[in-house]
Formats: structure tokens, sequence, C-alpha cells
């Protein structure tokens, strides 16, 4: 422990506390700008300098530490001075739209802007400007970067893609897609984190929420029908950026919620990962019997964001991804098919919505080659968690006083394996209690394979199944995924089966997902989905009786030819630009 | 009203002219990777500030150049804007009035022709080829990429040892480059921008004076491969050394009966002692390096030849050096008397010392060898010691420290005297040199002033010795048929690989012709690097070595403390060290002036440290 001072006021900290910290435990924090906790230390903003004594300049809270008999000064005229000074500065090259910003509300600067009480600006205004296709589905808006470096830093220390970078130099300097590249052909998975730690709007998501509510949007259009299903890891965040408590945020209550909206059918995407298990768990039984069924170790396909990924950095690996579609295309394929059939439905005039907590999904409905039911996209429109937060915001429904409407039906049925897919190591979970049930012909203890739960990085179990052991591994964030395939190339680790999310937590900490700047929350979701998954009535795919229904009255069994043909893909029908 | 005042200066004035010094010293410190049209752009903005305004060209046409730079800058130019700042550059060069408008004109039609690419990639792709490529600029500037800021960082808490080791993962000879690096790291130290670069070579040499014996690191387990080195200078060494340390066994073959190559053969003792030299050598040894001394490689008889370890070995390293000299081509050149540097100074370092006793001496060169051989040879005996030199003493690429150690020995400097001949008796012993005067003229293409005929008449310089201080030059007898020669050195890739040779790498002076202990020693690490990559490996060279994090302290501008030299005349009659160590205080106040940019500004985002390679 460490005696010092915070702004007269002595105080016990730990050895090696930042100043930042030890101002916190003080009740006296400094804000700050582009500090992001072990990932971003680089004090670029200098929002939060402070006065240390015997200290000539300023110092930074956020990457100094303190020593014995510190004495700080957080508030001193001179500290205000700086911070009010170098906050107008960042404003000054920032695009001060705030009404039609995405991050309004919810932006540290914004915030900081106003607790500084900056009404008016000392400095001209030069926002700058830049082009950006703005139909791919990871937007920037360079008039409102502060060059904080988090999307740099993330996308080097924790995806390993290395996508952004500084680009020009000295007073132009800003932030740009790495090597002078095109962000097209940056080989971006489109995962999203950047957009989730961007501390103000110049990071987002397409927006395509108007392609429902504009004037000639599907709502507009009384012959269409809207179909729209909801991830398994939406339910666990869309209550966040409404406020409402998690025990009032649950997946019924989102059904009102949608209803509300006006889409004419609610579907569970749980249901579609229990699809995507039989599809995915019999592929694998296959391979791993019959070499010749295509090569081990099986890489799970549902993840956009890492098949973009494997796509653009290991072009030679794509035969390893399972041909199993993910569920939000399992399901948009069913629905023009086999449901429109069933509800009388004429596909074409079917829109299908997918809630996804992922820009990738976004890019994954559009790849020319998924769609096979015949009737344009299998899914029309993908919308993130934190679009469907705007629309619900945009009516201005009163969520915590709604009712709880069950999901419809048949699709709305769904198993407990089907709501872990949105956490890390979920999808495996789910794919080992099935894999063992067809296996052994008996049903495993649901918790049985509780080893590849949590939010390590990188998980790995050697399960045994009537005496063959499996060799699975789970690994989530792309640096994770970028160690473990080169450990596989190296020939240190062997594996039969291996889960990949691109975001590290899984879905649940999706960059579709709402935004809390500085907290992670996929631990705090993915802990929901694992009580939801606890408190089910069916914990297996394969008990899932509408699942089984499906399977009786259209596609057979599972890697059947229609099967194949509606629920499978070729990943190497497309490339990475 | 007085007819004529004084002129004092105005406050104003003599601060501004606080700041043209302040901005000299930051010019200088310039990282690598800046934008050049940005700088351009910079440096217009300035050139037009000290218009005096009267003339069209310069008042209104450098601003005109600068709005167009911006434009370029900013994304708003057209292949025509070059060609439009090119033709008003033209015009303001050919019609400015004075040069504070010409040369303007001049800098940018300059920038446009040495760096049109970065031009057209603003105008055609909006995008800037300049980058901060490593942001450390002592490191960046460093041929082996020392880790600079941390050895400095270790020092100034006193762990030297760990300093040694630091330096140890990209530079096995810390303690000949403690004495004898010419430094490059400290050309754009940021603390110029404060005062004065840091010493960083003083720091080195705190570092191992305080060090002890430091043992080297362990040995990863042996591949089973074996890899010759031809020459044991810094270069063959440096690869032995990271070599070994990656497991693998090499052979050192060496024509001296010293190893050391120009550290021990080139430099005098009273620079780099020889003990102190031995002390680095004896640790790379004791990697478990095989020596074998007195080989020579070639086809004759005793003599090794390359194709043969070829065949013996898994891989060969050339790294034989430029040893050979280079002749003036003057008549006389063969007279008893005349001797090369290399020469003079190869029997000293192998006790041989040549009795220069009560004779005058000329040495013909500028160079940092011409300096060793003339203080080599006022220690030696001579009575007189004439450096001659067809340029001016400034031209002279030796170090600046050297030639005023030189001259503080005694030496006398013969500047603008272009040596023409040399004068014999009739037993063919060198009576005197002829010299042709000189005066500095135009600036040549190299951007140096270069000499021109005088008027006046020749000058005799009486000498019994002339010592040939104009180069080496490589021998390449053995070589011939086996590596590619071009323009008398061995032509090897950037990563000492020869093409249509495979497992055959090359570097260090005879690649690059005579260069620097620290560029033959970077060339040894990077061939052990694509040797180690050759023979299929992938051996990781790092050290464990923490660096203690900055403090906050001040750093207010404070004088750098340069390392001290004997007194002159004490000096020069012993082959002694001439350098004293810095005391602790000196340590401690001269470490503290580093500003450890391996972590403020861009060091602590990305670049501050390589901990391995």
């Amino acid at each position: 422990m460490v005696n010092i001072k915070i702004n007269d006021i002595p105080l016990q900290v730990k050895e090696g506390t930042t100043i930042l910290d030890a101002a916190a435990q003080a009740n006296m924090p400094v804000p700050s700008l582009c500090y992001l906790k072990g990932l971003n230390e680089i004090g670029a903003c200098r929002v939060c300098s402070v006065e240390v004594r015997g200290v000539d300049r300023l110092v930074t809270a956020c990457n100094n530490v303190v020593a014995e008999g510190m004495e700080i000064f957080t508030n001193s005229p001179r500290v205000r001075q700086a911070r009010r000074v170098n906050a107008q500065l960042i404003l000054s090259q920032h695009d001060c739209h705030c009404p039609t910003c995405t991050r309004s509300g919810n932006c540290n600067l914004q915030k900081l802007a106003n607790e500084l009480g900056l009404f008016k600006l000392d400095y001209a205004n030069h926002a700058p400007k830049f082009n950006w296709p703005y139909d791919f589905p990871l937007i920037r808006e360079a008039g409102k970067c502060i060059k904080c470096m988090r999307c740099i830093q993330i996308c080097d220390k924790v995806q390993d893609l290395h996508v952004w970078d500084l680009s020009k130099t000295g007073s132009r300097t800003t932030v740009g897609v790495s090597y002078n590249r095109m962000i097209e052909r940056a080989g971006c998975s489109l995962c999203g984190q950047c957009i989730t730690h961007c501390p103000t709007g110049a990071l987002r998501s397409r927006d395509d929420t108007e392609r429902l509510l504009s004037h000639d949007g599907a709502f507009a259009d009384k012959e269409k029908v809207t179909i729209v299903q909801v991830a398994p890891a939406v339910r666990a965040a869309w209550g966040e950026a409404l406020g409402l408590e998690r025990e009032l945020a649950t997946p019924e209550r989102l059904v009102s919620a949608l209803k509300a909206i006006g889409f004419d059918y609610v579907f569970d995407t749980d249901f579609g990962a229990d699809l995507t298990i039989m599809e995915e768990g019999s592929e694998f039984l296959e391979r791993l019997r019959d070499p010749s069924q295509g090569p081990l170790p099986l890489f799970t396909s549902c993840c956009p964001g890492w098949v973009r990924f494997l796509k653009s950095q290991y072009p030679e690996l794509t035969p390893h991804l399972s041909t199993a579609k993910s569920p939000h295309q399992m399901q948009g394929a069913m629905t023009k098919t086999y449901i429109a059939e069933k509800l009388g439905l004429d596909p074409d005039k079917i829109v299908n919505i997918s809630i996804m907590p992922c820009v990738a999904k976004k890019h994954e409905a559009a790849i020319p080659n998924i769609n096979d039911a015949g009737h344009g996209r299998d899914v029309d429109i993908v919308l993130t968690t934190r679009e469907i937060v705007r629309m619900i915001r945009g009516d201005h429904l009163d969520v915590a006083n709604l009712p709880e409407t069950p999901f419809d039906d048949p699709f709305g049925v769904a198993t407990g394996a089907g709501v872990i897919f949105g956490a890390t190591g979920g999808v495996m979970e789910a794919a080992l209690r099935t894999c063992y049930y067809l296996v052994t012909g008996k049903d495993p203890y649901p918790d049985a394979f509780y080893m590849v739960r949590g939010l390590e990085g990188w998980k790995e179990a050697n399960i045994d199944m009537a005496g063959t052991t499996v060799r699975v591994a789970v690994v989530s964030g792309l640096g994770n995924a970028r160690r473990l395939i080169e450990a596989m190339k190296r020939g240190e680790v062997q594996y039969d089966f291996v889960e990949v999310m691109a975001c590290p937590g899984g879905c649940a900490g999706g960059g579709g997902q709402p935004i809390h700047d500085g907290q992670e929350l996929a631990k705090v979701r993915g802990d929901n989905l694992y009580f939801l998954d606890r408190t089910s009535a069916i914990r297996f795919s394969h008990e899932n009786p509408k699942v089984q229904e499906l399977y009786k009255e259209y596609l057979g069994k599972p890697l059947s030819h229609r099967a194949h043909e509606l629920l499978h893909t070729d990943h190497q029908g497309w490339k990475m630009p | 009203m007085s007819r004529l005042r004084i002129h004092t200066k105005s406050t104003a004035q003599t601060t501004v002219e606080q700041l043209y010094k302040e901005l000299e010293r930051r010019i200088t410190a310039s990282p690598p990777g800046l934008c050049p049209v940005d700088m351009a752009s910079a440096f217009l903005t300035l050139c037009h500030a000290q218009s005096c305004g009267k003339c069209v060209p310069c008042r209104v046409g450098l601003g005109t150049l600068s709005d167009l730079l911006e434009d370029v800058l900013d994304g708003h130019a057209s292949m025509e804007t070059i060609s439009l700042i090119e033709r008003t550059a033209q015009v303001i060069a050919d019609t400015a009035d004075c040069a504070i408008g010409f040369t303007a004109a001049q800098m940018v039609l300059t920038g446009i022709r040495g760096f049109r690419d970065d031009y057209e990639e603003h105008i055609l792709r909006g995008r800037c080829l300049g980058n901060l490529q490593q942001p450390v600029p002592c490191v960046a500037l460093c041929p082996a990429g020392v880790d600079i800021p941390g050895y400095i960082a270790l020092v100034a808490e006193g762990r030297y040892a760990d300093a040694v080791r630091l330096i140890r993962k990209d530079n096995p000879f810390p303690t000949a480059c403690a004495l004898v690096c010419e430094h490059p790291c400290e050309a754009r130290c940021r603390r110029n921008m404060v005062d004065n670069a840091v010493n960083i070579r003083g720091m080195k040499l705190a570092a191992v004076d305080n060090a002890g014996d430091v043992p080297v690191p362990e040995r990863a387990e042996s591949t089973g491969k074996r890899v010759a080195i031809i020459g044991g200078g810094p270069s063959g060494l440096s690869a032995a050394y990271y070599l070994q340390l990656m497991g693998h066994q090499t052979t050192v073959y060496e024509m001296h009966k010293h190893l050391g190559g120009m550290l021990y053969y080139g430099i005098p003792s009273y620079r780099l002692p020889r003990e102190r030299l031995d002390a680095d050598i004896n640790a790379i040894l004791s990697t478990g390096v095989e020596v074998e001394l007195n080989t020579t490689i070639g086809n004759g008889e005793g003599q090794v030849s390359i194709s043969e370890l070829r065949e013996k070995y898994d891989a060969v390293y050339i790294s034989i050096g430029a040893h050979t000299d280079k002749k003036v081509g003057l008549p006389g050149e063969d007279a008893r008397g005349v001797l090369s540097a290399v020469e003079l100074l190869g029997s000293l370092a192998d006790g041989h010392p040549i009795d220069l006793s009560g004779k005058e001496v000329a040495v013909i060169g500028g160079g940092n060898v011409a300096m060793d051989a003339t203080r080599s040879a006022i220690r030696l005996g001579a009575k007189k010691v004439s450096v001659v030199y067809r340029r001016r003493q400034a031209d002279m690429t030796a170090l600046e420290e050297e030639i005023l150690s030189a001259v503080a020995e005694g030496a006398e400097i013969l500047e603008l005297h272009a040596p023409k001949g040399i004068e014999t008796n009739e037993a063919g012993e060198v009576t005197a040199l002829i010299a042709e005067p000189k005066i500095i003229s135009l600036v040549g293409r190299d951007g140096r002033p270069a000499p021109a005929k005088s008027e006046e008449a020749d000058v005799r310089i009486p000498c019994q010795v002339v010592i040939v201080a104009i180069g080496q030059g490589i021998e390449t007898e053995a070589l011939e048929g086996v590596v590619p020669i071009k323009r008398g050195v061995i032509a090897a890739e950037n990563w000492s690989a020869i093409e249509d040779a495979p497992g055959v790498f090359a570097g260090g002076d005879c690649v690059t012709g005579p260069a620097t202990a620290i560029r033959a020693i970077a060339a040894g690490k990077v061939a052990a690097a694509n040797i180690d990559q050759y023979l299929g490996f992938d051996h990781i060279i790092s050290t464990d070595v923490e660096i203690p994090a900055p403090r906050m302290h001040n750093s207010p501008p404070c004088g750098r403390i340069n390392v001290k030299e004997r007194s002159a005349a004490e000096r020069k009659g012993d082959w002694q060290c001439v350098e004293l160590p810095l005391t602790d205080q000196e340590i401690a106040q001269e470490s503290g002036r580093c500003l450890r940019c391996d972590h403020f500004g861009y060091g602590i985002f990305k670049g501050g440290r390589e901990t391995k390679w």
C-alpha cells in the first residue's frame, strides 16, 4: 500500500494503482476519453491530465501510477483549464451534429462537453470529411473520430486482424484502413468490436431500419408479411439500453414489443439453432466416421465474422468449415419454404428479418449463393440489437409495462441447447449433447459438458463417446482463433471439432449489441443465457418437437438431399475481396 | 539625432534568434517517415515569412505555391496541379531578385522531382505514403536496432549487467561499440528539441565499464546443423554468436592470427584497448564457437575452398571485410617509405610496430582511418605528422571529435592540398610529398563543395613516410566464380542471401564496402536470422531483462555530458585508452536526460520496443 493525497485528502491505495483508479477510489474520479483498461492506455486525449506536486508538467492519470507521498490535484485551476482546452480542441475537429448521431445520449465526448459546460467554443470547427462506401456494413464517420486509437488497438491486440491504422502524418494524421486499403478489401471480419469500443459515433453499423420504416418500406406495403426472428444473444441484451431490469427484459416481453412495432410473426432463432445442431452434429459424426466426407477438425460455421476471417486469412482451411448454414440462414430458408407452405403464405410476399447481435450477419445474408429457397434472399433484412432498440424507442413503447407474449408457432419452440448458442462454448456444448445421444443412443446429463463454458479465450476438452475420444476446442476472439490455427499448423495441437466465435465471449459480446463505454458485458449476458438453458423444459436440440416435426414433414432426416439443398452452403461459392 | 548609432538587439530579436536555434535543433530531430509533401509545405511557409516583400515572385508566388501544396495535401488537387506547381516554382526560381525567393522555389522543385510519387499518391488516391515506421528515433537509426531507451533506463537504475544483456540481444559487441561506435543513433535524438542529443555511446560505455563479467544467455538445444563463417570480424562473430545461441554449431575461419577483423587490425588500441575488445570476443566464444585462425580461403595449398565448405557445412556466411588498400595512383607510390594505413595499423595490431621515431610523416586522406593512422604515427614517435587533404577540414568525413583529438595531439591538418606526386632519392626512399593547392569551389552533385585548381604553385611537403588512407577494397580473388561481384563488392540481397547459391550468405564490409562496425554487426544479425530460417528453424532471440517503467520527473534543459579524454600531452605518448570513464554523478545526470521515447509519445501506442527477433 502507498500513502497518497488526492486534493489534500489522504488515501491509501495499492501499489501500482493508476492515478485514474486512485482518484475513483477517492470518489473524485477524473474524466477520460481514450482510455480503455488493458487495451488503450496511451494517454492520447490528455483529458485526464492532473497535477502532481513537484512535477512541472501535467501528467495523465490513466497511465501513470501512484508513488508513496504523491500529492495529486484533480481539480486545480490549471487542471480545469487543461481539461476544458483539450476537450475543446477535440470538439474543434468533431462533427457536433449530436441529434443525428447514432451515439447521441451514449457518447462520452457529448457527456464530457456537457459536464464541462462547453456551450460556447473558443475555436473554429474543422471536422474532416472523408469518402466511405455507405453500403458496407461497417461505417466510419471520419468527422466524428477523435483519434482515441481504440479501434486500432482492439483490432490489433484482440482480433489480430490489423484492419485499422494511423494514416497520413503530422497535422493530417488520422485513423484509416491500414496499408492505405479500401475497407472492402481489407479482410475486415465485420466482427464490429471496433464499433462497440468506439467512444463516439465514428464507427457504426449500417442502419437498415429504413427498409422497414420508410414510406416505401416493408411495413407500409400491405401485401408484405413481415416475419422476424430473434437471435439467442439478443434476448440477453436488448433491455440494457431501454433501462429495463434483467428480470423484466424477458424474451417474451421483446416479442410483445416486436408485435407492437408491427411484425406479423415473431420466431425464435433458437429453433434454427436446434436445427443447426442436428445438421452440424450429424455432419461432424459423419466426418469422424468417414474421413472422405471432409477434413477434421470440423470448424463451426455459424459465426459469419469467423467465416470471413478464415476465408481471408487461411483460405486453404475453408474445407474445414461445416457446410451447415448459420441458424438464422437455416430459419430464413425454412420460412420461405416450409413455413410459407404450412401457413399458406406466398413466399414472395414474405419479408424475412433477423435481429442479430452481429454486424457480419448483414454481410452473410447478402452472400449470393446462400439463398436456396428460390424467393429472393432467404433473409431479407438483418438488424442489430442496437437497431431494434432504436425502433422500440422510436415507437415510444413503454416496454416495462408490456405483457409477455410467447413466440409464434412453429418456430417459437426451442430448447436450452439453442439458447446457449449466444455464449462462447454454447454451440459446442449443444452439439456435444446431441452428438452424444446420436452415438450412444442415450441422453447425457445436460450439464455434462460444462468444461467448454466460461470466458477463457481458448478452452479444450476430451470427450469420451462410447469409447471414442473426441478432442474439442472452443475459442472466442479472432486473435485466439489465429493462435489456435497457428498451433494446429505447427502440429502442437490436434482437435476433431472446434467452435470459433469472432467476438470475445461469443455473440453475447457481439459487435451488434448495445454499447456501454468501458464495460464488457459478455459475461453477464452469457450467464443470463445459461440461466435460460437451466430453466428450459427441453435441453437437447434433438428433443425439440417442432424440429422433429420439421424433419418428419419436410426434410426427412439430417443431411438428407433436401436438407443439403436448403440448410447447407458452399463456402467456396464466394470470395473475400 | 545622431549621425550614426550602435545597433543593439531588441528583446524580440534576441528571442527570435533563440527560436531559430531551437528550430534548427528541431529539424535535426525530425523522425524518419514524415510526409515529404507536408514538410515541403511547412518549409515553404517559413521561407515565405522570410520574404522582404519587394518582389512579386517571392511575395506572392511563394504563398501561391503554399496554397497549391495544401491543395495536394487536402486532396483537392489534380495532376495538372503538379504541373502548375512546377511552372510557378520555375518562374520564381528564374525571376526572384534574391536568394530568399529563388532558393525557396528551388526547394519545391527539388522536392517535386525527388518525391513525385508522394505528390501523386496524395492527388490520385488521397493517401500519404509517409508513415512513422519506427517511432523511436535512436532505435530506428541504429543499424542493429539496439534497445537504446531500454538500456539507458537500466543504466539510470545502476543495473549495468542487465543493460549489457539487453544490448547483447541485438549486438554482441557492447564494449567495442561503447568505445568506437559512430553512434548514428544520436543524430535524431529527440532530446535535440530540448537541448542536445543524449550521449548514447557514453551511456553504453557506462554500462560496460560497470557491468563486470556478464555471462551469455543459455543456448537453445543443439540442432545438429553446422555453419561455416569466413572472416572473424564484427559481422562474422555476430552471426556466429546468434547462430550458436540458436543451437547451431559454427566454425569461424580467420586469416589473421587474431579475431576481431578491423576492430582489432584497423582500430588502434588507444581507442579500443585490446583487452576491452577481447572481453566481447571471449563472451562470443563462450557460446561454443569453433575457430580456425591463420586460415585463408582459396584453392591453393593449405587453403580452404568455399566449395569444400559448402559441402562440409549446412550453410556458409562470407564476412571477409575490406582489407586491401586502395592506391592513390601517384607517381612514386611504390617508393620505400610509402605504406598504407591498413599496413601501419595491422603491423601495430600484430605486435610489430613500425618505428617512425624522428620521422616526418604525411598522411593522405580525411576519413576516420586517416585519423587513426595519424594518431598512431604520433605514438610511433614521428617528429611531425601532416594530414594532407584536398578539401577543407570541415569537409573531412572523419568524426569531428577524431579530428580535434588528432590536432590536440599535435597533428597538422594541411587542408586544400591534393597529393600530386611522391619525391624520392636515388635509394628509392621517400623525401617529400608534392601537393597541389586547391580552392574550395562549386558544390557537386553529392552536395559537397568540390576542390578546384588553385593558381598557387605546388607545395613540397618534406617527409620520409607517406601513409595512404583513402579507403579499402575487398579481396575478391578467392570468391570469383563462387559469388557474384559487382563494383568491387559481393552482390548479396538485403537479407544476406546470394542469388543462385542456396545456403551461401554474405554481409558486412565485403558487401557494403568499408563501413562502420555497427553496420557489420547488424549484417551478422540479419544473416543469423536468415540462416536459421534457411536451415528450417524459427529460433527467437530475446531477453528476460525487464525495463524500468519511466518515472514522472522534470527534465529541464541541461547540457550534454561528453566523455572526457586524458590530456593530449599525456595520452600521445602511450597506447592506453584515451577516454576516461564517466563518474557516477555524470552517469546519473546524463542517463536522466533520456526522454524515453519508447514510452512517451508514439512509443506507448505502438512500436516502442521490439522485444525479440
